[in-house]
């Protein structure tokens, strides 16, 4: 019997912004507790919140992409419940009226195209963290009230690969719009996952099982695989029964969920509007002020990496995966290197030098956009050959200076005295009289053999095209 | 000396017949003086020390803290024991602009704990006595601001106001009470209460006082979204004595002696007393009309209130867990602190209402209960609204008459008050500037009047309680008995 799985998601990620979302705290990262805090961020008596504009501006724009309606009015409401990292006794939320509602995205799975219904996107402010020790507790305010986006999609996914693929999707998304940096190191993601499975022919929805906090891409598809296979179990030894409503937990350590409570011990969060912050009007220049400064998204840049660029799918997707890739190849570009010849240099050998260590970024080798055009250039203005320019880039890599430098040190220029030329072609000819008879008699490949010949008289300075080409001219 | 108004301080001071430190001192002698007849504080400032005289009208001049107001390096306990060693490290905005004007605190007032209540009974520190008669209440929240401004011991000090915890207290103590437009004042730094209805005021002698203070403290603030600018607003420059073709209303269901069954004497006098201030209006030129509202209207008043404040007040106060301020509570789990911390910390009343505000914001509750508040207080603030289009303002008596016994059971319970006991909480539901002047006596306590108008339309709603003040002839006046 095959059973079809359903999967809902609820993505949080941190925002990237100047100041905290309610505080003027600067939102930023700290290995040091409690540097990057306000009074308002420890919930101190008297404190008020106000709102930090930049976050709500960014956060109609996410919900524009997701083609979400967009209220009149942005307005905040107060999730109320005791815990040790909430300071002020609630999270500031948007319960009632969300940012963005009724949204749907287009993404594509294994070569198709899927539909993925957005129920809404919210803004909301983070807690503070907990660190457990021995017999204490710390608490770390530096993230309480860091801006954090939480978008619900409706149970609409149906496996991992679709729910992977998504999240891939919106972290683009976010990476292009300078929303987020969706850095799972920092903690910046966090996700809970719904599951349930149900017969393949039925239209009656299964026991939704809720997996909070997941925490790495890795994980959560783990989690759904986890869930899917533990129900199916349960379900194919008529066990269905013990498939209950209930939050679980990720446990990275077993590779299995974790019954955290039932919904018998749901909390009543007794929503209300905060009265602090009176209802902000979206005005319609607002909105068009935001939508004219929408940044071109991944999939907009792969339309035109093929359609302006000639590039293949293949390469496009590969440029444009990474926000910081794709920004380092239109820089290439916009230096005046040919497209396919920076993309060539960009999907070989620079990702192959970024992929050699974990936790390396384009952004973090040595070779910058200036310098590889620079390379680029070299090669097609024929200063160096092909070959040459292979071994400039590793030895930019090695000794961490600039193409034209290496090109001088190592004494790599092309020849374009064609006199000397000239007189190394004929020195190959005399040479080489045999080699010559039998070009004269059909091995066409005796050549690329004479043009190798001058190339390492030489010593590689001169330019293969032109010494074929004089070759040839002397052979008629 | 320190029974004299800011102005005429002002003029001492820069006759240099006194100087900032000796009125300071003086002031702060009083306070001590006063103390264990009235319990009127948490803290004298004993180490305040005068500043220099400006031009400025408050420079120099000594003035009292409601203890819900967060002062910079000195205890600021909300009369709560959940916050009984609570020192911030920063000034609330009204209390920093002050300070800016040259204003010195020298004194911590005791309030009804965290501002609920209204009867200066349930503060952490004990009762604060009414100065004209040590057996009766202040009212409250605001019940040491009122107590020592009604002894003389500086001219003027801080209130918040919720439901009328500036303007009740100023009626029962004979003083001046002035709860600005909402927003008018900033309330980053006061602790909160219900968000949408607390409103930093004042307590002084005389309108002219109030409105020197007030225009000292306004301003937009950063820190408070509520707040608008209303720097063209200048009330002490605005006051004037021309209230001529002004209209009042007063609402008949309430002031009219022939609506209540079973009138007191005390409850005849004070409307008798009333009718007089009314008579005192027209002498200035302000006309006064009766109207009548909906009876339901008028009784859904008060829980209406109680559930908007409630719910807000069970929130708000939802950050007293003693953790990292207060102090902490015992238990070997962080759920266990903050519960003991809660169950010490807190006085009955308080716990009574956290139960009404969770109740009423419960999934299940939420629509018939709060929702249907938030309803009735449009319905409200609409009549108003279309009321105040014809009428620059309305006027009515503060309570049921004078001050309350401290001993209830000398009180007299009669359900048909209510309403006229609960009406000014009106001001709070609108946002609407309001203030309390003293119109009388009453067995020889002070009885007060109420004026409210329109939102931002504070200079008018100052100028009609100036005219009549001047006419009536209650400024200034100081509960002698105590001193």
């Amino acid at each position: 019997m095959a059973y079809k799985a359903v999967i809902g998601l609820e993505f949080h990620c941190e925002m990237k912004s100047h100041t905290k979302v309610f505080s003027g705290a600067i939102n930023g990262f700290s290995k040091k507790p409690n540097q990057l805090v306000s009074p308002l961020d420890m919930g101190f008596p008297g404190t008020l919140p106000v709102l930090n504009k930049e976050c709500v501006k960014k956060a109609i724009e996410m919900a524009m992409i997701l083609n979400c309606k967009i209220p009149e009015y942005m307005e905040f409401d107060r999730k109320n419940y005791f815990y040790p990292d909430l300071p002020k006794g609630y999270q500031l939320t948007q319960f009632f009226n969300p940012v963005g509602t009724n949204g749907k995205v287009i993404i594509e799975v294994n070569g198709e195209e899927k539909e993925v219904l957005i129920h809404d996107i919210h803004l909301e402010e983070d807690s503070a963290s907990l660190d457990h020790l021995y017999d204490t507790s710390n608490i770390d305010y530096n993230r309480s009230g860091v801006p954090l986006l939480e978008l619900v999609t409706e149970p609409c996914l149906n496996s991992a690969d679709e729910a992977i693929e998504f999240l891939e999707h919106i972290k683009r998304i976010y990476e292009y719009t300078d929303i987020s940096e969706c850095d799972t190191k920092k903690g910046q993601i966090r996700a809970d996952v719904n599951v349930s499975i149900m017969d393949e022919d039925s239209k009656e929805l299964g026991t939704k099982v809720e997996v909070k906090n997941v925490n790495s891409f890795d994980s959560i598809r783990k989690t759904i695989n986890y869930e899917i296979e533990r129900q199916t179990k349960l379900k194919e030894s008529g066990h269905y029964d013990e498939v209950v409503q209930e939050t679980r937990r990720w446990d990275d350590e077993s590779g299995t969920t974790i019954h955290m409570r039932s919904k018998a011990d749901a909390i009543d969060y007794k929503y209300f509007t905060e009265p602090n912050i009176p209802r902000y009007k979206i005005t319609s220049e607002l909105l068009d002020d935001i939508r004219k400064n929408i940044p071109m998204l991944a999939h907009e840049r792969k339309e035109k990496y093929i359609n302006e660029y000639n590039l293949s799918l293949y390469d496009a997707k590969v440029l444009v995966k990474n926000k910081d890739v794709s920004d380092y190849f239109e820089e290439c570009v916009s230096l005046g290197s040919d497209p396919k010849s920076a993309c060539n240099w960009i999907t070989t050998r620079v990702l192959a030098e970024v992929n050699k260590k974990d936790d390396t970024s384009i952004k973090d080798i040595f070779i910058t956009p200036s310098m590889l055009a620079e390379l680029i250039k070299l090669i097609e203005d024929k200063k160096i050959t092909n070959n040459q320019g292979k071994e400039v880039f590793s030895k930019m890599l090695e000794e961490e200076i600039t193409p034209l430098e290496i090109v001088k040190k190592y004494g790599m220029e092309v020849i374009e005295d064609s006199n000397l030329i000239n007189s190394l072609i004929d020195e190959v000819l005399n040479e080489n009289t045999k080699a010559i008879e039998d070009y004269k008699n059909g091995r066409t490949n005796m050549l690329d053999y004479l043009v190798g010949q001058v190339m390492r008289k030489s010593r590689g300075k001169a330019n293969p095209v032109e010494a074929k080409e004089k070759l040839l001219e002397k052979l008629k | 000396m320190l029974e004299k108004g800011i102005k005429e301080l002002h003029d001492e001071l820069k006759s240099k017949k006194i100087t900032s430190n000796e009125l300071v001192k003086e002031s702060i002698k009083a306070c001590h003086d006063i103390q264990e007849k009235t319990n009127s504080f948490v803290t004298i400032i004993d180490d305040a020390t005068g500043t220099e005289v400006t031009d400025d009208l408050l420079s120099g001049i000594p003035y009292g803290i409601k203890d819900i107001f967060s002062t910079k390096d000195i205890l600021s306990t909300g009369s709560s024991n959940t916050l009984n060693n609570y020192v911030p490290f920063f000034d609330a905005t009204c209390v920093a602009n002050l300070k800016k004007h040259g204003a010195v605190g020298v004194a911590k007032t005791v309030l009804d704990e965290l501002g609920m209540g209204g009867t200066g009974t349930t503060g952490h520190t004990g009762i604060v006595h009414n100065p004209w008669d040590l057996e009766r209440q202040t009212a409250g929240s605001s019940a040491g601001s009122a107590a020592s401004v009604a002894c003389g011991v500086y001219p003027y000090a801080l209130g918040s106001d919720t439901g009328d915890s500036v303007r009740k207290p100023a009626g029962y103590c004979g003083i001046v009470g002035y709860k600005p437009t909402y927003g008018m004042v900033s309330r980053y730094g006061m602790f909160q209460f219900a968000s949408s209805l607390d409103t930093v005021g004042v307590l002084s002698r005389s309108v002219e006082d109030a409105a020197i203070v007030v225009d000292g403290m306004k301003g937009l603030d950063k820190h408070d979204m509520t707040t608008w600018d209303s720097s063209n607003i200048h009330l002490y420059e605005s006051l004037n004595k021309d209230v001529k073709g002004k209209k009042l209303f007063y609402i008949k269901e309430i002031c009219d002696i022939e609506n209540y069954k079973n009138p007191s004497e005390e409850l005849k006098e004070h409307l008798n007393n009333f009718k007089d201030t009314i008579k005192k209006c027209e002498s200035v030129g302000i006309s006064v009309e009766g109207v009548s509202i909906d009876r339901n209207l008028l009784n859904a008043l008060y829980p209406t209130y109680m559930v908007i404040y409630g719910a807000e007040a069970s929130s708000n106060m939802a950050n007293l867990t003693g953790i990292s301020f207060g102090p902490r509570g015992e238990g070997s789990t962080p759920d266990e602190m903050i519960k003991d911390h809660r169950t010490k910390g807190f006085s009955p009343l308080i716990k009574r209402r956290f139960v009404i505000g969770s109740f009423v914001l419960q999934r299940e509750n939420q629509e018939k209960f709060f929702l249907n508040a938030k309803r009735v207080r449009r319905l409200i603030v609409d009549k108003m609204n279309s009321l105040f289009e014809k009428y620059d303002g309305m006027i009515c008596p503060v309570g049921t008459g004078p001050a309350k016994y401290l001993d209830d059971s000398k009180n007299e319970h009669n359900k048909e008050n209510t309403v006229l006991e609960e009406i000014l909480q009106i001001g709070n539901f609108g946002g609407y500037p309001s203030i309390t002047i003293p119109n009388g006596f009453i067995n020889n306590l002070p009885v007060g009047v109420n004026i409210t108008g329109k939102v931002k339309d504070d200079v008018n709603v100052l100028n009609m309680a100036y005219a009549l003040e001047e006419e009536m002839g209650f400024k200034n006046q100081i509960a002698k008995e105590v001193k």
